[in-house]
C-alpha cells in the first residue's frame, strides 16, 4: 500500500491530529472501562455497570463527526459517548463512584451521564425510551429553524420495542433531522439478535418508514466517522431522518452480573483478536507511517495517567450532601405543606 | 412434611411442577432462557423444557403481556415475566385496558388466565430501576395482586395463580430471593390467593407490611421486644383483594397501627390500608396510623442518598415508638 499525503491514511481526508485524537479517545474509553471494572470489584462502584469495551469506534467515530451544536441522547451504555465528547474523565469516574463531583452529582451513576453544556441530554435506562425523545429534539430543531441534528444511540435490542417504531415513523412523517444510530453488538443482554429480531440487519427496519439506511463496520472508526458525516449532512440538509447501523461487539458481559452462558469464549476471542477497533487503527497508523510507536506509546501513557488521576479524584471527592436529597424534584416552587 | 428452601427455589419448584402437570403452561419473557433469568429463577429451564415452552422474547413488554392474553384466551396457561416492575409500565396498557377487563367486559363469557411475574427492589440502580409499583396494579379491579414474602407463599401462590382462572400480578422482591423458609411437600400444595397473616403476635402495636418490608417489620419487632414492646406483625401477602378484616382485628387488640411500605407514601398501598382501617375501627385507634415509606424523590444512585430514601428498621422502630407516644428526644445536631 502506498501512503498518499504525509501524515494521512490513503483515501482518508482526516489530518494526523484528528487520527491521533481518535486513537487517544478509543484508548481512553477502553482504559476507563477496564479500570471501572476493577473499581466495581473493589466495591467503589455499585448497581448496574455496562461496559463499552469492544465498541469504542462507534462512539468515537460518531461523536467526532458531529457538530458541537448537535443534540445527543444515548442509552445506558453511555460512558464511551461522554468521554468521546471530551467530558472530564475525573467527573465521569466520580459519577460511577456516586460522588458530588460526578457529572450529575452522583444521582445517576453509570446509566445516566449527561452534560447540558454539550447538548448531551442524557443516558436513559429504559430500553428504547430515548428514541421518541430524540425525535422530539429533532422537532425542536426544525421548529426553531436550527441546523442541529438529534443523534440517538441505542442497541439492537431496542429496535424490537414499540417506542422505536413510533419514533421512526414520527421522524419520517415530519421529516425531522434525526440520526438513528443503532449499535448492533449482536446481543440484547443474553439474547442473540436472531432470537429477538425477525430481521438480522437492523438497518433494514428503516425501510418500513422510507428512511434511508445503511450498515457500517462498527470496528472501523474511520468508516463510522465517514458514514456519520454523510448521514448528518443528509439530516442537516432538510431531508429528514437517517438510519445507521454500526455492527459491533461487546467483549465484556452485558453488565457486571452477567453469567455469559449464552455465548462461547471462542466467539469473544475471535472479535478481540481479529476485529478490535483499537488494534485496527493502531496498525493503520503504523503501517502508513502516520505515527510512530513512540508517539502512540506516549498517548497510551497519558491516558493511563488520566484514568489513574480520575480514580484518585473520584476517591477523594465528597459524597453528595444529604441536604440536597430533595432538591430538583420540581423546578418551580411548591408552597403547600 | 416440609423442607427449608429459598424463596428462589420455591418459585422454581412451583414453575417446574406446574409445567410438568399441565402441558398448556409455558413461560415467556426477556432473558429467561439462554441467559437463565435476570434473577436466575428460570436457570436451566430452557434445557429442561425446550424453546417452545421457555420462550426468550424481544424487549417488548407490551407485546409480551399482549401475546400472553391472546394465548390464554386461545387455551394456554402463560406465565409471562416482566424483567422488573419498572418495565411493567410499558405493558400497562395491555394489563389495565385489556387483561383486567376481559372477563367483565364480555359478560363473563371467557377468561384470560395470565400470570404476570415481576420483581421490584433497589440497590444503587438509580431513578428508573428502583421503583415500587404494586399500588398501580392493586388499584385495578379484575386483577389479583399477590406479593409473597416467604418461600411457602411464593410456591403456594404461584401454583394457585397458574391453576386459577383470573389474571394474577405476581410481585417478587430482588432482595429476598435468598431468604429461606419451610415449604410443605407435595405437588398439590397450593394456597388460596387471598388473606393476610399474623406472623408474630403482640398486644402493643400492629405493624403491617409485605415483601421486604415484612422483614423490616419483624426485625423491628424483635428489637422492640427487648425493650418490652410487643408488636403484632402482619404479612399482607395479597394486595388485591385486600384482607382488611385481619388488620382490623389486630388493631382492635393493639389500638395502634404502623404500615411499612417501600414505595412513596402519597397515594400508596398504605394510604388505602389506613383509610380502610379508620372506616371500620376509628374508635379503637389510640394514635394516628403512621406510614413508614420512601422519601418522595426519584431514587438517587449515590449510596448515602439512597440509604436516606428507603425505609429501614430504625425508621420502623421510631414509628412504633411514636404511636406509643414514646418518641425519643430529637438527636442533638452534630
Ligand atoms: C423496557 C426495558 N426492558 C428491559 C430492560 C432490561 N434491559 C436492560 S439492557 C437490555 C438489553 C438491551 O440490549 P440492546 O438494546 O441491544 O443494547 P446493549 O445492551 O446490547 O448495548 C435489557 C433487556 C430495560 N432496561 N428496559
Ligand atoms: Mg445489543
Amino acid at each position: 500500500m502506498t501512503s498518499t499525503v504525509d501524515g494521512q491514511l490513503p483515501g482518508v481526508a482526516l489530518p494526523k491530529s484528528e487520527l491521533l485524537e481518535m486513537y487517544r479517545l478509543m484508548v481512553l474509553i477502553r482504559r476507563f472501562e477496564e479500570v471501572a471494572a476493577e473499581q466495581y470489584a473493589l466495591g467503589k462502584i455499585a448497581g448496574f455497570l455496562h461496559l463499552y469495551i469492544g465498541e469504542e469506534a462507534v462512539a468515537v467515530g460518531a461523536i467526532r463527526a458531529m457538530d458541537p451544536e448537535d443534540h445527543l441522547v444515548t442509552h445506558y451504555r453511555d460512558h464511551g459517548y461522554a468521554l468521546a465528547l471530551g467530558l472530564d474523565p475525573r467527573r465521569c469516574m466520580a459519577e460511577l463512584f456516586g460522588k458530588a463531583t460526578g457529572l450529575v452529582g452522583g444521582r445517576g451513576g453509570s446509566m445516566h451521564f449527561a452534560d447540558a453544556s454539550k447538548h448531551f441530554w442524557g443516558g436513559y435506562a429504559i430500553v428504547a425510551g430515548l428514541l421518541p425523545i430524540a425525535a422530539g429534539l429533532g422537532l425542536a430543531s426544525k421548529y426553531l429553524n436550527q441546523r442541529r441534528v438529534a443523534v440517538a444511540i441505542f442497541g439492537d435490542g431496542a429496535t424490537n420495542n414499540g417506542a422505536f417504531h413510533e419514533a421512526l415513523n414520527f421522524a419520517a412523517l415530519w421529516k425531522l433531522p434525526v440520526l438513528f444510530l443503532c449499535e448492533n453488538n449482536q446481543y440484547g443482554m443474553g439474547t442473540a439478535v436472531q432470537y429477538a429480531s425477525a430481521v438480522r440487519e437492523m438497518y433494514r427496519k428503516a425501510c418500513a418508514y422510507d428512511i434511508p439506511a445503511e450498515q457500517v463496520d462498527g470496528q472501523d472508526v474511520i468508516a463510522v466517522y465517514e458514514a456519520t458525516k454523510r448521514a448528518l449532512d443528509h439530516c442537516r440538509s432538510g431531508n429528514g431522518p437517517y438510519f445507521l447501523e454500526a455492527l459491533t461487539y461487546r467483549y465484556r458481559g452485558h453488565s457486571m452480573a452477567d453469567p455469559e452462558t449464552y455465548r462461547s469464549k471462542e466467539e469473544v476471542e475471535e472479535w478481540r483478536r481479529h476485529r478490535d477497533p483499537i488494534t485496527r487503527l493502531r496498525e493503520q497508523l503504523l503501517t502508513h507511517n502516520v505515527a510512530t510507536i513512540e508517539e502512540l506509546a506516549a498517548l497510551d501513557r497519558a491516558v493511563e495517567e488520566a484514568v489513574a488521576e480520575a480514580v484518585r479524584f473520584a476517591d477523594e471527592s465528597p459524597e453528595p450532601d444529604p441536604a440536597t436529597l430533595t432538591q430538583f424534584v420540581y423546578a418551580d416552587p411548591i408552597t403547600v405543606r | 412434611m416440609a423442607r427449608e428452601i429459598t424463596y428462589r427455589d420455591a418459585l422454581r419448584e412451583a414453575l417446574r411442577e406446574e409445567m410438568y402437570r399441565d402441558e398448556r403452561v409455558f413461560l415467556m419473557g426477556e432473558d429467561i432462557g439462554a441467559y437463565g433469568g435476570s434473577y436466575a429463577v428460570t436457570r436451566g429451564f430452557l434445557q429442561e423444557f425446550g424453546p417452545e415452552r421457555v420462550r426468550d422474547t424481544p424487549i417488548a413488554e407490551l407485546g409480551i403481556v399482549g401475546l400472553g392474553i391472546g394465548a390464554a384466551i386461545g387455551g394456554l396457561r402463560p406465565v409471562v415475566e416482566l424483567m422488573t416492575i419498572n418495565f411493567s409500565l410499558l405493558a400497562m396498557d395491555q394489563i389495565v385496558n385489556h387483561l383486567a377487563k376481559i372477563y367483565y367486559m364480555f359478560n363473563g363469557q371467557f377468561t384470560a388466565p395470565v400470570v404476570v411475574r415481576t420483581v421490584e427492589g433497589f440497590g444503587q440502580l438509580a431513578a428508573t430501576h428502583s421503583q415500587f409499583f404494586e399500588n398501580y396494579f392493586a388499584y385495578v379491579p379484575g386483577l389479583r395482586v399477590v406479593a409473597p414474602a416467604v418461600p411457602k407463599d411464593a410456591k403456594g401462590f404461584l401454583k394457585a395463580a397458574i391453576r386459577g382462572n383470573d389474571p394474577v400480578i405476581f410481585i417478587e422482591h430482588s432482595l429476598i430471593y435468598r431468604n429461606r423458609g419451610e415449604v410443605p411437600d407435595g405437588e398439590d400444595f397450593v394456597l388460596p390467593l387471598e388473606g393476610a397473616e399474623v406472623r408474630r403476635e403482640g398486644q402493643d402495636v400492629t405493624i403491617v407490611s409485605w415483601l421486604r418490608g415484612y422483614y423490616l417489620a419483624l426485625g423491628a419487632a424483635e428489637e422492640l421486644a427487648r425493650a418490652g414492646i410487643e408488636c403484632e406483625v402482619i404479612d399482607l401477602r395479597v394486595l388485591r383483594p385486600l384482607d382488611i378484616e385481619t388488620i382490623v382485628r389486630s388493631v382492635q387488640k393493639t389500638n395502634r397501627l404502623v404500615i411499612v411500605e417501600e414505595g412513596w407514601k402519597s397515594f400508596g398501598v398504605g394510604a388505602e390500608i389506613a383509610a380502610a382501617v379508620q372506616e371500620r375501627a376509628l374508635d379503637y385507634l389510640d394514635a394516628p396510623i403512621l406510614r413508614v415509606a420512601s422519601v418522595e424523590v426519584p431514587m438517587p444512585y449515590a449510596r448515602n442518598l439512597e440509604r436516606l430514601v428507603v425505609p429501614n428498621k430504625d425508621r420502623v422502630i421510631e414509628a412504633v415508638r411514636e404511636v406509643l407516644y414514646q418518641r425519643l428526644p430529637a438527636p442533638v445536631a452534630r
